[in-house]
C-alpha cells in the first residue's frame, strides 16, 4: 500500500519541511498558555511530521529513526508523565493534580507553579498523542505488518 | 409491532422538540452555563494560574482530571490498535 516514492521533488520538499513542522509542533505545545493550542493539537502535528516522512520515503526508513519499541514506550510515557505530576502533588500533601503545591519544590509562586504544572501535563499529552498517531497510521497503512507494499 | 415503535419514536421526538422551548436562548447571559462557574474561571484565571488562555487553564488545571481521562482514552485506543492490527512477519 505504501511504497517507496522515488519522486525527488516530494522527498526534497518533505525533508525540507519536516524541521519546520517539528518546530511548529513544539511552538503549539509550548504556546498553549497564550494562544489556541496545547498538547492534543501539538501532538497531532508532531505525529503528522512522522507520517509525512513515511509517505515521502518509506516505513522502514522512518522506523530506523523511530523504532516500534520506542514508539510503544512513548505511548505510555506520556500518560505516565501526566499521572506522575498528579502523584507528585499527592506526595506534597495536596489533592491529585492540584499543581499549586508544586511551588514547594519549584522556585516560583503558586500561580506560576500551576502554569508550569499545566505545561508539564501538556507535554505528556503531546507525547502520547504523537506516539498513538504514528502507531495507528503504521498499523492501518501496512495492514499490521509494518512493511511497505505488503498489502495490495 | 413496528407501528408501536413508530408511535413511541414520534412521541419521544415530539417531547424533545417541545422541551427545547424551555432551553435558554443561544448565548444568553442568564443561562446556567454562564452564571455558575464560568465567570469565576474567567475572572480568576490570571490570578490563580498565570495562564492568559482560559481554555487551557480550564482544560488542564481546573478540569485536569477530565483531561487525564481523555489522554488515557487515546492511550487505550493506540494500544488496542496495536493489539488488533499488528502482525508478525509472514513465515
Amino acid at each position: 500500500m505504501i511504497k517507496q516514492c522515488d519522486n525527488v521533488i516530494v522527498q526534497s520538499v518533505s525533508r525540507f519541511l519536516t524541521p519546520f513542522i517539528l518546530l511548529f509542533a513544539l511552538y503549539v505545545i509550548a504556546h498553549g498558555h497564550y494562544s489556541p493550542g496545547g498538547g492534543f493539537q501539538g501532538g497531532c502535528i508532531l505525529g503528522a511530521s512522522f507520517i509525512l516522512s513515511m509517505i515521502a520515503y518509506d516505513i522502514a526508513e522512518v522506523k530506523r529513526r523511530m523504532t516500534e519499541k520506542m514508539n510503544t514506550v512513548l505511548t505510555g510515557v506520556g500518560v505516565l508523565i501526566y499521572a506522575g505530576i498528579g502523584f507528585i502533588c499527592l506526595l506534597l500533601g495536596a489533592n491529585y493534580l492540584d499543581y499549586g503545591v508544586l511551588a514547594e519544590i519549584l522556585p516560583v509562586g503558586t500561580a506560576k507553579a500551576r502554569a508550569l504544572g499545566t505545561f508539564g501535563i501538556e507535554i505528556g499529552v503531546g507525547i502520547t498523542v504523537m506516539a498513538v498517531m504514528v502507531s495507528i497510521f503504521l498499523n492501518l497503512a501496512s495492514g499490521g505488518e509494518h512493511e511497505e507494499g505488503s498489502v495490495e | 409491532m413496528k407501528i408501536f415503535a413508530l408511535i413511541a419514536v414520534i412521541i419521544t421526538g415530539g417531547l424533545l422538540v417541545f422541551s427545547t422551548n424551555e432551553m435558554p436562548d443561544w448565548g444568553s447571559l442568564a443561562s446556567p452555563a454562564t452564571t455558575h462557574v464560568s465567570p469565576r474561571y474567567l475572572e480568576k484565571t490570571i490570578e490563580e494560574t498565570a495562564t492568559p488562555n482560559a481554555v487551557t487553564s480550564v482544560l488542564a488545571d481546573y478540569r485536569g482530571y477530565d483531561t487525564l481521562g481523555e489522554t488515557t482514552v487515546i492511550f487505550t485506543a493506540g494500544i488496542v490498535c496495536i493489539l488488533l492490527l499488528r502482525r508478525g512477519k509472514k513465515s
